[in-house]
């Protein structure tokens, strides 16, 4: 371990909430989503010194090797979506959907949600990490409303009622966990501190750690989008401008799904406690059937990758319910794939849906021929996300059914089901939209294809070669989540 | 803990759970709003007995937090939003009082089941006061489901949410406590805002939440 210069933990910090604190009074469109970018590209690189320097944990921080992996792909793909939202968002302004005090709310909102994410992903606390969370939720359904249409005010309104009660059990849980930590750690600080709680949380009651964990997992998982409490993550993600939809698909989930994760790490560690795992499994396994039937019925293109993703959170966390070193392994890489995957498909959706100055499936016809370059980046993206070989989500998801045959063959069996089921909806889907005679309305897009062609490189690399220090990487890791 | 600080938790934390059931037959809003702000007074009685009884003084920041905001602040705002945007003064059910009461009265004997049975470890107030706590929480929730206009499901959540500083405040010394109280206080603001802000009335001449429905995207 070598030594930095300077603080790279509160850095990672600071800057984005200093960022979208100066964003929110830059005048000027083109200077602010420079800024934006810059402040998001130098937040990843300080993100990746987290490789060599390991900030000290504290009562209030922890960077240890799980939530490296989420750090450094959230500052990522905040980084890549920052740069597709600047060419979008410059459309948007030439045809008066948004005007330029709508602008800069809007970049104050982006960097402010990264600051939210960084905060909840870095948080040892307990109650930070929900604080963190909460203000995340509060800065997306600003967004997701912000084109003030009657469908944005609905969407944000849904999102908003559902993520709040969401975020209302999941405090309900913590308190419980720090009920439960009380009668051992004594009261203050460190009955919330996570790496305190998993030392000694074999002492911790059970009965109230089962609790806890239902409340939590009820909580964080709307957040996730898990199935019966999905239905704002469609609305949302339709609804809201493109760069919000690939943030909130490609690092919202995943920040959500990070705080299950953890409160998993505490059940796990208690043996009295029920076991996390089939809890989760079975939510996972849900939400993949419930969404890939829901596939076949959407006429809105944000509204069918929304089920996608969906879908997707099904799978990564059935993968890490059904633990063990494999499993997790694959739910990492599937969580890897899918955040770069179906961002560069929304970046992809953004730029067809202003080109065909439509959302609807039925009117987007023949992009290959009117648009080559968006048309067969959705196919190749679609491609992947559906789990075509050879790209990464073949992969992971490979992994993850073969996990899942040596230990439970039937539910591999639904599995496979779900995921095939969720392929044929989207190649059919993808058919209508790629090929055939183009249909009318052919604005010349400005796309920026370098964050898409980015994503889909690296998607593509993963499905031939996973390089041996990420696999040593993320094996650690799934062996460090049981 | 003497009888009598146990007795005078107990008594403001249950009085906190009878209010939220006078909360869910108000039939018309600006009762509904005064209702809540009498829950509001509550809450910050109880939190300052929590502080000075437990001798945290970081309770009482939270206790005047919730006495200025939820009981003077949000209710006074939310009056002047009804009159300026000419809301519709009645609150419309989607299921009858009657059912809702004994589906309010089924919930709180959940929660006293399960949280009793669950916490036996717990020391009797903690234990007590937790089952109160999720009596408001589901409550609060309860009035989520079955009402209908924009401005009562925000008086539902901020309900649901002087259950969840109830339980935070009677955990004793729980930190963040006041953090977590200005978070969701912002939460809060941030809703009412935007009822007024996106002038939810004035697009759909009702804040019935059910005409919203009208926007699915799926269904054309």
């Amino acid at each position: 371990m070598t030594a930095l210069p300077f603080d790279n933990l509160a850095a990672i910090l600071i800057l984005p909430a200093a960022t979208g604190a100066a964003l929110a009074f830059l005048p000027g469109y083109r200077l602010s989503a420079t800024l934006n970018v810059v402040s998001s590209f130098v937040t990843f690189l300080l993100a990746t010194t987290f490789l060599v320097a390991k900030p000290t944990t504290g009562d209030y921080f922890l960077v240890d090797d799980l939530n490296i992996v989420f750090v450094v792909l959230n500052t990522f793909v905040a980084f890549t979506a920052s740069a597709f939202s600047a060419s979008y968002i410059a459309h948007e302004l030439e045809i008066g959907r948004l005007t330029a005090t709508h602008l800069r709310f809007y970049h104050a909102m982006y960097q402010a949600l990264l600051f939210a994410m960084n905060l909840a992903l870095t948080a040892n606390n307990i109650g930070l990490m929900w604080v963190a969370i909460e203000m995340a939720t509060l800065t997306t359904v600003a967004m997701v409303g912000i084109y003030r249409t009657p469908a944005a005010i609905e969407a944000a309104w849904k999102y908003f009622i559902l993520g709040s009660v969401g975020i209302a059990l999941a405090l309900f849980g913590t308190i419980l966990v720090y009920m439960a930590a009380r009668p051992v750690l004594g009261e203050g600080v460190s009955g919330m501190v996570w790496t305190t709680l998993i030392a000694r949380v074999s002492e911790f009651d059970p009965a109230l750690l089962n609790l806890a964990f239902v409340f939590l997992m009820l909580g964080y998982g709307t957040k996730v989008g898990l199935a019966p409490l999905h239905a704002w993550l469609p609305d949302a993600h339709a609804e809201g401008p493109t760069p919000i939809s690939a943030v909130l698909s490609g690092l919202l989930l995943n920040v959500a799904l990070y705080a299950v994760l953890r409160f998993k790490l505490l059940l796990d560690a208690n043996a009295n406690a029920i076991a996390p795992g089939p809890l989760m499994a079975t939510l996972g396994l849900l939400s993949l059937i419930f969404a890939a039937f829901m596939l076949y019925r959407r006429r809105d293109i944000k509204r069918l990758f929304g089920f996608s993703s969906i879908e997707h959170m099904g799978v990564i966390v059935f993968a890490f319910g059904m633990g063990g070193p494999l499993a997790n392994f694959a739910g990492l890489l599937h969580m890897t794939m899918h955040s770069l995957t179906k961002s560069a498909i929304f970046f992809t959706v953004g730029h067809i849906a202003q080109a065909k100055g439509t959302q609807q499936i039925a009117d987007i016809r023949g992009l290959t021929v009117s648009h080559p370059t968006l048309g067969w980046s959705l196919a190749l993206g679609v491609l992947a996300i559906a789990g075509a070989p050879p790209l990464g989500i073949f992969t992971s998801e490979f992994l993850v059914v073969s996990s899942t045959f040596a230990r439970a063959p039937w539910l591999a069996i639904l599995l496979v089901f779900g995921l095939l089921l969720a392929f044929g909806a989207l190649v059919l889907r993808l058919q209508g939209m790629a090929f055939g005679e183009p249909s009318p309305g052919d604005k010349r897009s400005t796309a920026s294809t370098l964050p898409i062609a980015a994503h889909l490189g690296l998607v593509l690399l993963a499905g031939v070669y996973l390089p041996p220090p990420l696999v040593a990487w993320f094996q650690h890791v799934a062996t460090m989540l049981r | 803990m003497t009888g009598l600080s146990f007795d005078v938790s107990h008594l403001l934390a249950g009085g906190l759970v009878l209010v939220s059931f006078l909360l869910l037959y108000q039939t018309r809003l600006y009762a509904l709003l005064n209702v809540f702000a009498m829950q509001a007074v509550v809450l910050s009685l109880s939190i300052t007995w929590q502080a000075y009884v437990q001798d945290a003084g970081h309770l009482y920041v939270t206790a005047a937090i919730a006495f200025a905001f939820k009981a003077i602040i949000i209710p006074v705002a939310l009056h002047r939003i009804i009159a300026r945007l000419g809301i519709h003064r009645d609150v419309e059910n989607v299921v009858g009082v009657g059912p809702t009461m004994l589906a309010g009265l089924a919930l709180v004997a959940l929660s006293v089941v399960v949280m009793l049975r669950v916490a036996s470890e717990a020391d009797a107030l903690a234990r007590e006061d937790l089952a109160f706590a999720l009596s408001v929480v589901l409550l609060g929730m309860l009035m989520m489901v079955v009402r209908r206009n924009a401005v009562s499901m925000v008086v539902g959540f901020m309900s649901l949410e002087n259950g969840l500083i109830l339980a935070a405040a009677g955990a004793k010394g729980m930190p963040l406590v006041v953090e977590i109280s200005v978070a969701f206080s912002v939460l809060v603001a941030f809703t009412v805002i935007g009822v007024f802000l996106f002038r939810i009335s004035e697009r759909f001449e009702t804040v019935d939440a059910n005409a919203l429905d009208r926007f699915q995207g799926d269904r054309l």
